[in-house]
């Protein structure tokens, strides 16, 4: 973990409530994708954490939903803005634990950290396939990106407005994977390991107090003991989850 | 060059700064970021006789200038902290910790006690008489003098160190409590512990903490904190602990002006890591700006 002030190089909405932000400077703690940071925002006593969606030298994106008073107001701020950033926070995911086919499962703001990986995965040689999930079809980002790494993309929207209708776990069957990465909400979290076929990773969220495992906050119960989602995860093992 | 060491109950300290429980683990992992040797002591992660998980999640939510936890003593259990957690720290801090102790009858708050009392890193135990986030036990010690008083009594006989009771703020008259454990043979006390609060979601319409309801501490509480200590002072001879919102040099000075001779620091912890390291760094400059050369001197100095 590295405490540094990071500048905002843009910020810049993706859909209706989902916003990119860029933050540029000492990011040399950020190493893992599926890994987060924990940002002071100015009238707000604790951090919001977010997951790295993107990370190149000197500079990361974090990509948002606006939920509530905080985020709305990150969502406000604008090019120069200095913010107080704790980096290189959680496990992260574990791009050498796939095999050659690894799937990549997101849901909503579940997505953005799968980005990251999805790079780290082609650069190993590996040919990753996506699944991204939404409920709507303007809810939809980041598939172009995924697109432009030039990996299979299968889009779900809940109400059939893009793509497959239905869910992510409606599109795993089209796909031959060796091990899976997923990240979204519990309800999908729990269809996406129910209907798996191999053994995978996925990514939790809590709500947490500190963000770098100091207060307990965010512990969940898995079948190795208790983890600090912060620290010990977010990314917990398929295997090691109780449901 | 300013004087930052105090005394509490008999031991030095290189300073008043002590991370409050609950807000810094085991203290061994803050040595990842910083040499944790600059603090006064370290107060431990709450610690039962049997290993605890908690309570259920969510056990956080954000308040104006605070917030609430329902953590629930989360603790690997008193043997668990003797044998791995305490060496651990031992590896990284030479001086003194604090145990605090939590438990669910008299009788667990001197088993927890005594395993606590015999480990050589321990300088004195901290008796949690005041969680508000487990039920049949904890606070309800620390909400009647009289059950305060038993507890005390009974940790007191067993233990050869030093013995501060940590006092709820969730009552009608905590200096009625103060004397009690004063009266049972506390050592000292420390206060306070968290507020009893609750937040509600309007989207869910439904209480944001899964327990419904947990303890408020941050700076909202810190005049509340400074009331209480300030009450306490003027009522007992023992030593006196403070805390509840301490976030700054000042706050230090502030609390110790009320009557602590030591403070703790707790949910700064939380939202920068650095927060005791800064603290303590700012001290002195912080002492000479109010002409302060001896930090020992100033305590009870607003009475």
């Amino acid at each position: 973990m590295k405490k540094v002030k990071l500048t905002v190089l843009s910020n810049e909405r993706l859909t209706k409530d989902v916003f990119e932000m860029r933050l540029g400077g000492d990011v040399s703690a950020v190493t893992r994708p599926g890994g987060f940071v924990d940002v002071r925002l100015e009238g707000y006593f604790l951090r919001r954490p977010i997951s790295v969606a993107d990370r190149e030298d000197g500079s990361i994106s974090l990509i948002y939903k606006t939920v509530g008073d905080g985020t709305r107001a990150m969502s406000g701020l604008g090019e120069g803005a200095v913010l107080d950033v704790l980096t290189g926070l959680g496990n992260g995911y574990d791009p050498d634990a796939s095999g050659d086919k690894p799937l990549l499962i997101g849901g909503g703001v579940g997505v953005p950290p799968l980005f990251w990986l999805c790079r780290e995965l082609v650069k190993r040689g590996k040919e990753p396939s996506v699944i991204l999930g939404f409920n709507h079809a303007d809810e939809v980002f980041l598939e172009d990106r995924f697109r432009a790494l030039s990996v299979p993309v299968a889009v779900t929207t809940a109400d059939g407005s893009r793509g497959v209708r239905g869910f992510v776990t409606d599109a795993m069957d089209d796909f031959d994977y060796t091990y899976f990465y997923a990240c979204g909400p519990l309800p999908m979290l729990r269809a996406v390991a129910g209907s798996s076929r191999t053994d995978g990773e996925l990514s939790f969220e809590e709500r947490m107090g500190c963000g770098f495992g100091a207060c307990m906050g965010c512990s969940v119960m898995t079948k190795n003991g208790p983890v600090r989602v912060c620290r010990e995860g977010p990314v917990l093992g398929k295997e090691d989850v109780i449901w | 060059m300013v004087k930052t060491e105090v005394t509490l109950c008999g031991i030095a300290l290189k300073n008043p700064i002590i991370p409050a429980s609950g807000t810094f683990g085991f203290g061994y992992e803050f040595a990842e970021l910083y040499d944790i040797n600059c603090l006064g002591s370290i107060s431990v992660k709450g610690t039962t006789v049997s290993p605890r998980f908690g309570n259920r999640t969510p056990r956080i939510a954000e308040t104006p200038s605070g917030m609430l936890n329902s953590v629930g003593l989360q603790n690997p259990g008193a043997d668990a902290v003797v044998e791995t957690e305490l060496p651990r720290l031992a590896a990284v801090f030479d001086g003194p910790v604090m145990a605090n102790v939590s438990g669910f009858s008299v009788g667990d708050f001197t088993a927890a006690c005594e395993k606590l009392d015999a480990a050589p890193q321990v300088g004195w135990l901290e008796v949690n008489i005041s969680c508000p986030n487990v039920h049949g036990g904890g606070m309800a010690f620390g909400t009647s003098p009289e059950a305060a008083a038993e507890v005390t009594r009974a940790v007191r006989k067993i233990a050869k160190k030093p013995v501060i009771v940590k006092l709820s703020p969730n009552v009608t008259d905590i200096v009625s409590v103060a004397k009690a454990v004063e009266d049972a043979g506390a050592d000292g006390v420390s206060l306070i512990n968290t507020l009893i609060g609750m937040r509600i979601d309007l989207r869910t319409k439904k209480p944001v903490l899964a327990e419904k309801k947990g303890g408020l501490s941050g700076p909202a509480v810190r005049p509340v904190a400074v009331r209480m200590v300030y009450d306490v002072y003027e009522a007992v001879k023992i030593p006196i602990v403070g805390m509840g919102g301490i976030a700054r040099a000042e706050d230090v000075i502030e609390m110790m002006l009320a009557g602590a001779s030591a403070v703790e620091v707790g949910a700064a912890n939380l939202t920068d890591p650095f927060a005791c390291r800064d603290i303590v760094k700012d001290l002195p400059a912080v002492m000479e700006r109010y002409g302060i050369e001896d930090l020992e001197s100033i305590i009870g100095g607003a009475h």
